[in-house]
């Protein structure tokens, strides 16, 4: 058992869990302010692929961390302005937004790079892994810490940045006021359109961060539909952390642990179409044991 | 979800063909040109047979679709569910002794209908009984059963003697008839099931119930609806066509379960956007369907004559519900005052 909890392994999870942790915060942001953000998959590939874009033309990691967030952004504005201005259907809008990614990156892909499938080159500057000299001599330490992207210090920085926000500011408190009473927030003033539709930007901008480090975390591609589920994981980390951020987090922990437990398993002779499975497994299984009372419809 | 006018969904379609075209055009092509080929190669009256194919498993995950949608429920799950059906109708041929042709396809048919409708209610079990949300349990469960058949077909149950990842092919006897001219066998089998469907909707009490529950559930649920047992009875009925396209697909077109070759079209998503443009209604799903069936088969055509990549149909399926999205909440902000 100990040759399989290996530093490997911890620093597999760290990363699986990083684009999952960011997209569970953008999720958990949309859920306090009363917006059911279901388009985080599709945001997560516009983001994949806008990453790879900017790092492919600008040659440079940061050029393409960049273009992913704004790219997501920019996308997530349909949502913005789907589900305040023109009060459509949180719901339809999503679906379409994900389908429009998958369609569009496809699209874009074989119209700017002209391939399909797979886009591969060595012009594609990924994101450096930040080492720590100092924890060589701690294997497991060195594992969780060292050889890690800007972006997974930032997750976790921004998820500490949230909890203080969300709970103990006072924008915070009319975010969360407007998810939670927007009847109420609207007469003490809040403008709750407004601070749903920067809400639902931010969190743009976030799964945008968790596309970029997909597409330039550890492998330097993209592929089509490359987010494969994880922007759905990360609804449900949402869901079991009933829209509170920090426990989002905690699931997500959990999910990329099973992820990185799959890649164990592959590298131990496991076929990978099982081993695929493993982190889906995990989640149904944590929403069946983390599942709210029965609730009248 | 209330059902759409007419006017709307026309509008929307117009709307998406033009911002289709100006994504043609920043792309370096002839947006008119594109539009052409695709209208040629979908209508022309040689490749009509090739449409219509198209157009039944397209049906059929439009229907799927539409089901649980009237009720106001989602079924995401649809892929998993066709995976499914479709494995079944392989295998059962297979493991079956020789017998008549025509009893061995009832049965494959059956069985598919049924393990996929069985997989599609747990779901709804979920929903029902540990209230985990269907939207989305029924999308989790897809994954683990696509990965479970990849497996299954690319070790154990795999026809050696191919390269692919594949099933043994099906004998001559037990595949779904022709009814010439091209058209395969299920073609019959989706019009019975699409007359079924909109007979269902509008004159039994069954899809009434369904409707009013769509409308408001705890009005439903007053008039004396169990809206459990009827969450439960529309996600079998949405899964069990879904495995009934798989059976459609596998016995009627590639004889044998391939991985990924039921899901490579993606029948499962344009069939929900179908559903989603006529809100359920199967009359409208059915025409929405159709329509997306001519946009794809017509997108084959203009890939090949024009190097516009075929996506282009699917960007503007989708932007065809995000328009219709908004716009229904401009219909509701008016209404609303």
């Amino acid at each position: 058992m100990s040759g399989f909890v290996s530093p490997f392994l911890v620093h597999s999870a760290v990363q699986a869990i990083t684009p999952l942790l960011l997209a569970a915060l953008a999720g958990s942001l949309c859920a306090q302010a009363g917006v059911f953000n279901i388009a985080l998959e599709g945001q997560i590939l516009v983001g994949a692929f806008a990453a790879v874009a900017g790092s492919f033309h600008f040659a440079g990691a940061a050029a393409g961390v960049a273009c992913g967030a704004a790219a997501a952004t920019l996308f997530a504005l349909i949502l913005a302005c789907g589900s305040t201005m023109l009060r459509g259907d949180a719901i339809v809008i999503g679906i379409g937004m994900n389908l429009l990614a998958s369609g569009l990156t496809a699209y874009l892909l074989r119209q700017m790079f002209g391939v399909s499938g797979t886009f591969d080159d060595p012009r594609i500057i990924g994101l450096p892994a930040l080492r720590i000299a100092a924890l060589d001599r701690a294997p497991l330490a060195a594992a969780v810490f060292s050889g890690q992207t800007a972006l997974t210090w930032l997750a976790w920085g921004v998820t500490a940045l949230i909890g203080v926000g969300l709970f103990r500011t006072a924008p915070g408190l009319r975010l969360r006021g407007v998810g939670a009473e927007a009847g109420a927030a609207a007469t003490l003033g809040v403008a709750v359109g407004r601070y749903r539709a920067a809400t639902v930007l931010g969190a743009g901008a976030l799964t945008g961060l968790a596309g970029a480090q997909l597409a330039l975390g550890t492998i330097s591609v993209f592929s089509e539909d490359m987010s494969a589920g994880r922007g759905w994981i990360a609804v449900v980390a949402v869901m079991l952390g009933r829209n509170n951020p920090l426990l989002a987090a905690l699931a997500c922990v959990l999910f990329g642990f099973a992820d990185a437990v799959g890649l164990r398993l592959q590298s131990l002779g496991m076929a990978s179409q099982l081993t695929d499975i493993a982190p889906y497994l995990v989640t149904l299984a944590a929403l069946l044991l983390g599942r709210r009372p029965r609730q009248p419809a | 979800m209330r059902r759409l006018r007419p006017p709307a969904a026309v509008l929307a379609v117009t709307a998406a063909l033009g911002l289709g075209a100006l994504l043609v055009a920043a792309s370096g092509a002839d947006p008119l040109t594109a539009y052409g080929a695709i209208v040629t190669g979908a209508l022309a009256w040689d490749t009509l047979p090739n449409t219509l194919n198209w157009a039944v498993p397209l049906v059929g995950m439009t229907l799927a679709a539409a089901v649980p949608l009237r009720g106001g429920m989602v079924n995401l799950g649809g892929d998993g569910q066709l995976v499914l059906g479709g494995l079944v109708a392989a295998l059962v041929p297979l493991a079956l002794p020789p017998a008549p042709g025509a009893f061995i396809i009832a049965l494959a048919m059956l069985a598919a209908v049924f393990a996929a409708a069985a997989y599609a209610a747990l779901a709804a079990w979920g929903e029902v009984r540990h209230g985990i949300p269907m939207l989305v349990l029924s999308l989790l469960l897809s994954y683990p059963m696509i990965g479970l058949a990849s497996w299954l077909v690319g070790f154990p149950l795999r026809d050696h003697s191919s390269g692919l990842p594949q099933t043994v092919l099906i004998a001559a006897s037990a595949r779904l008839p022709e009814l010439g001219a091209g058209i395969g066998g299920g073609a019959l089998a989706m019009l019975l099931v699409a007359v079924l469907a909109v007979v269902a909707d509008r004159r039994l009490v069954a899809g009434y119930a369904l409707r009013m529950r769509g409308l408001n559930p705890r009005f439903a649920a007053y008039g004396g609806v169990r809206p459990g047992r009827q969450a439960l009875a529309a996600m079998a009925i949405s899964g069990g066509l879904a495995g009934l396209v798989g059976a459609i697909l596998v016995l009627g077109a590639q004889f044998r379960f391939t991985d990924g070759a039921l899901l490579s079209p993606g029948f499962t998503w344009s069939g929900l956007m179908a559903a989603l443009l006529a809100g359920g209604e199967p009359a409208g799903a059915i025409a929405a369907a159709l329509f997306f069936a001519v946009l794809q088969t017509g997108a084959f055509a203009m890939q090949r004559e024009t190097a516009v990549p075929r996506v282009l149909a699917m960007i503007l399926q989708a932007v065809v519900i995000l328009l219709l999205a908004a716009r229904h909440g401009l219909d509701r902000r008016q209404a609303g005052g």
